[in-house]
């Protein structure tokens, strides 16, 4: 079973019908004993960074979070969910995210050229800058995701899986063992990101 | 590189897809939700339901095809039609759409784009507006096409955008139904005006009106379209295929 963790941050709808379409129980829930004892869990999020970290800070799930992904549990932040593994945001000032990926949230106009649109919004290009992610395994290089989003991830010490050319090469996904992200929303991304969600739930612990 | 969109609208009244279509493929040729899957099977790249509807019995079938729609398609979802208030903004997005676009509703409370972008972020907004030149002008209509607000379009684009709109929604009444090819000197003048994605509406007729469209204006992100592609005259994945053997970014 997946445990979707409902902090109070966006729709929630899609994500767990996008698990069900592929077979897969999934629970949105704030409930710890349900997080404790699904398989894996999902860190979603859209709005801003400063919000959502205080709301998981303030529900306990912060803690939680970092206990689980200790013992091993895989799990996977999506779009804003990912930004929140790291150690750090600057969006609208510094603020601490959960610290299980190294890394800073930075904003997008620092990377990319004038002229280029923000936020980045839209279907892009999956490029794999090492060996291929076992998330990736049903999925090619060159396949799209549905990307909405201002900020990207940097200085993440080799911790990223995929990238997305956007005038330079954003951060599109990124893992450490048994914790992952995606910057784009595999709940949004068709077959393909149904494809990557299949693979998340076969990720073991570890 | 990001890819240039194409995006198929359904008009729906009642809970019913009003425009009629006839694929071999497809059983339920009046079901948005059987539409929207048959057209996300096809390579669209986002879907925009456009609600009809007068009456609040239409409305709560509307609801319930979004909701339905959500659970079967996983692709962005975008609803219109009758968003006056942030509460209508609300009621869609719980449904499971992705984006709300907004067009007369903007126009009688110039503070609902604001209002919404606040509470739910830029990207969630997107400003529709029927445009049709008036004395040299470019002029924004209300209700359908049919008002002439006596405003001028690419200053109340600037304007929606300074307030928060995500994306902007263009379609020409001039070039709509003609099937002649898109308005790419009303759509430049957008282009011009504001730096968040430009979707083209109206006009389009055949496949070589897309490829005019984005070489001619790499700006412009995304292609809107109803008819042709509800009558089967521009088939998604031929036009997607003649797109990348044209060199535009497209999704495959």
């Amino acid at each position: 079973m997946v445990a979707i963790i409902d902090y109070g941050v966006g729709n929630l709808f899609s994500l767990q019908s996008s698990f069900a379409a592929i077979g897969q129980q999934a629970v949105v829930t704030a409930d710890e004993a349900v997080i404790r004892a699904a398989d894996r869990v999902i860190l979603p999020g859209v709005g801003a960074f400063e919000d959502a970290a205080h709301k998981l800070t303030a529900s306990g799930m912060a803690s939680l979070l970092i206990e689980l992904a200790a013992q091993g549990k895989p799990i996977m932040g999506i779009c804003l969910g990912m930004q929140l593994l790291f150690d750090r945001s600057f969006e609208y000032g510094e603020h601490a995210g959960l610290g299980l990926i190294p890394g800073s949230v930075r904003p997008i106009a620092d990377v990319i050229p004038a002229g280029y649109k923000i936020p980045h919004i839209g279907w892009n290009a999956l490029a794999f800058p090492g060996e291929k992610h076992p998330l990736f395994r049903y999925i090619a290089p060159g396949d799209c995701v549905y990307f909405v989003h201002s900020y990207y991830a940097t200085e993440c010490d080799g911790a990223v899986i995929a990238t997305a050319e956007y005038g330079a090469p954003l951060t599109a996904a990124v893992a450490r063992g048994n914790v992952c992200g995606c910057q784009f929303h595999p709940e949004k991304s068709g077959e393909v990101g149904l494809n990557i969600l299949r693979a998340f739930c076969e990720m073991e612990r570890v | 590189m990001i890819t240039k969109r194409i995006i198929p609208c359904l008009d729906v009244k009642d809970g019913r897809v009003v425009k009629g279509v006839n694929f071999q493929d497809l059983n339920d040729v009046s079901s948005p939700v059987e539409l929207a899957a048959y057209y996300s099977r096809c390579g669209a790249d986002e879907l925009v339901f456009y609600d009809i509807t007068a009456s609040a019995e239409g409305r709560r079938l509307f609801t319930d095809i979004l909701t339905e729609t959500a659970r079967r398609v996983f692709i962005p979802l975008t609803v219109g039609g009758g968003i006056n208030t942030v509460e209508d903004f609300d009621r869609v997005l719980k449904c499971g759409a992705d984006k709300v676009s907004v067009n007369s509703g903007a126009i009688r409370n110039p503070g609902l784009i604001y209002e919404a972008a606040k509470r739910y972020g830029d990207q969630c907004v997107v400003l529709s507006v029927d445009v049709k030149r008036v004395d040299g002008q470019f002029r924004v209509f209300a209700r359908g096409g049919r008002d002439d607000t006596g405003m001028e379009a690419i200053q109340w684009i600037r304007r929606c955008v300074d307030n928060g709109a995500g994306e902007v929604v263009v379609n020409s009444i001039d070039t709509d139904g003609v099937k002649g090819g898109f308005d790419l000197p009303m759509l430049q003048a957008v282009c011009e005006a504001v730096n968040v994605p430009v979707i083209a509406s109206g006009g389009a007729g055949g496949v070589q009106d897309f490829l005019t469209l984005f070489h001619t204006l790499p700006k412009v992100d995304a292609g809107l379209a109803a008819s042709i592609f509800h009558f089967g005259e521009v088939a998604i994945k031929d036009l997607k295929a003649a797109m990348a053997a044209d060199g535009i970014p497209t999704r495959l």
